[in-house]
């Protein structure tokens, strides 16, 4: 099992100088953040063209930051750990922030944010990291806090890394207790690497979740179990044997399953699996 | 710290404290910086803005010259660009580098250092 960071020690001293020193130079940390702070962004729905005053939850270094900047945002971030806020200030990001504790609940008065983003900080607060601290009560006073500082109709879009179904189970139950509407949208479900969760919250009342990424809606009837009235022949099948190997079947079959991981894959063309003369 | 974020700002964390908003400001250090100008943002700022408190906190910073007292002394302020600009430098613009925050009930303080207010709470707080 991979080891989790919110196993090693509590945010404020595991993102300490040598870890937010990672968030400036490590490019593949800043894409990741990146790709998934403009998903969070398009998942949050906001009205276009419109300069609104959002939130960003465990702001850290300000990646996340400087992408709702790009999309013409004013923004305000929290987080707990002083040494990321340094390497936020070093950025000179425009956003301004806050030294807090999402678990102890946002200090901000109600009705003041159109709309909030978290990346990767909500799995620290399924954790206990000090005697006093019990996660269903912090997460239940973040999530009611959050509740009140936005504006009737916003959304929230927090992308986390649960740990196990319990964990998913367990912030579902204190948002929807905290008066949210909402649930899961997990962008490329098939995939161990791509997968992304999101809990989209509203606060206005009932309305539809997006789609997700990499389930289109097709495949979602095939997961269903379908009704034929002709009884199938042949061998079930798992049983069928695989296309020859580097057949085209082959290699179509592998396409189709990189494309449903996520993955990059070559377009298909009449090129595709065919094999090179022998001229050097 | 921005005053707009002064203004969104409130210790209703802290156990026992029903409003804890506005926060007094005490400056140390005060910087101006550049902000681009938005006239639709900014009016719809002003309207979720209380005023009262973003005075106090300008006047507090020594920005008060700027806006007036009441909201009400400016008729269609949507329209007044001059006062719009105005508004929008108190309140993007002025940023506290140095100083301390307030609560108006406990008295607690929250230091501000490097521009950033310190909004952590003691365990037996909350």
């Amino acid at each position: 099992m991979a080891r989790r960071p919110e196993h090693l020690a509590p945010p404020e001293i595991f993102y300490g100088v040598d870890e937010s020193r990672k968030y400036t130079s490590n490019s593949r940390m800043i894409d990741i953040q990146l790709t998934m702070s403009e998903r969070a962004v398009e998942l949050m729905a906001l009205p276009e063209d419109r300069h609104c005053l959002l939130l960003d939850l465990g702001c850290g270094s300000g990646l996340s930051g400087s992408v709702l900047e790009e999309h013409g945002h004013t923004w305000v971030g929290v987080d707990i750990s002083k040494a990321m806020l340094d390497v936020a200030r070093d950025r000179e990001v425009e956003g301004d922030l806050l030294l807090g504790d999402l678990g102890q609940g946002l200090p901000f008065r109600a009705g003041a944010f159109d709309g909030a983003i978290s990346i990767s900080a909500l799995q620290w607060l399924c954790n206990a990291d000090k005697a006093g601290h019990k996660p269903a009560k912090r997460l239940l006073a973040f999530f009611s806090s959050l509740y009140a500082s936005l504006s009737r109709g916003s959304r929230a879009v927090l992308q986390f890394y649960p740990e196990n179904n319990q964990q998913t189970e367990l912030v579902m139950a204190q948002a929807t207790r905290a008066g949210f509407f909402g649930g899961l949208v997990i962008d490329f479900p098939h995939s161990t690497k791509a997968k992304k969760v999101f809990l989209v919250l509203m606060t206005g009342g009932a309305q539809a979740l997006p789609q997700a990424l990499g389930t289109g809606a097709s495949e979602q009837e095939e997961d269903q179990v379908g009704y034929s009235s002709e009884r199938v022949r042949g061998k079930p099948q798992r049983f069928q044997r695989k296309g020859l190997k580097n057949s085209r079947d082959w290699v179509q079959e592998k396409k189709e399953r990189r494309r449903r991981q996520g993955k990059q894959t070559a377009n298909d063309s009449k090129y595709s699996a065919r094999r090179r003369c022998g001229k050097f | 710290m921005k005053l707009l974020t002064h203004n969104m700002l409130s210790s209703r964390c802290i156990k026992g404290v029903s409003v804890g908003y506005p926060l007094k400001i005490s400056a140390k250090n005060v910087r101006l910086v550049n902000c681009d100008f938005d006239t639709d943002f900014t009016v719809r700022i002003i309207q979720k803005l209380d005023w009262n408190a973003l005075w106090e906190a300008a006047e507090s910073v020594g920005h008060a010259d700027d806006i007036p007292k009441n909201l009400s002394d400016i008729d269609d302020y949507d329209k007044n660009d001059e006062f719009l600009r105005k508004v929008h430098h108190v309140v993007l613009e002025v940023e506290v580098i140095e100083g301390e925050l307030e609560c108006p009930e406990t008295g607690r303080k929250f230091p501000i250092e490097d521009g950033v207010p310190n909004m952590l709470l003691n365990e037996d707080e909350v």
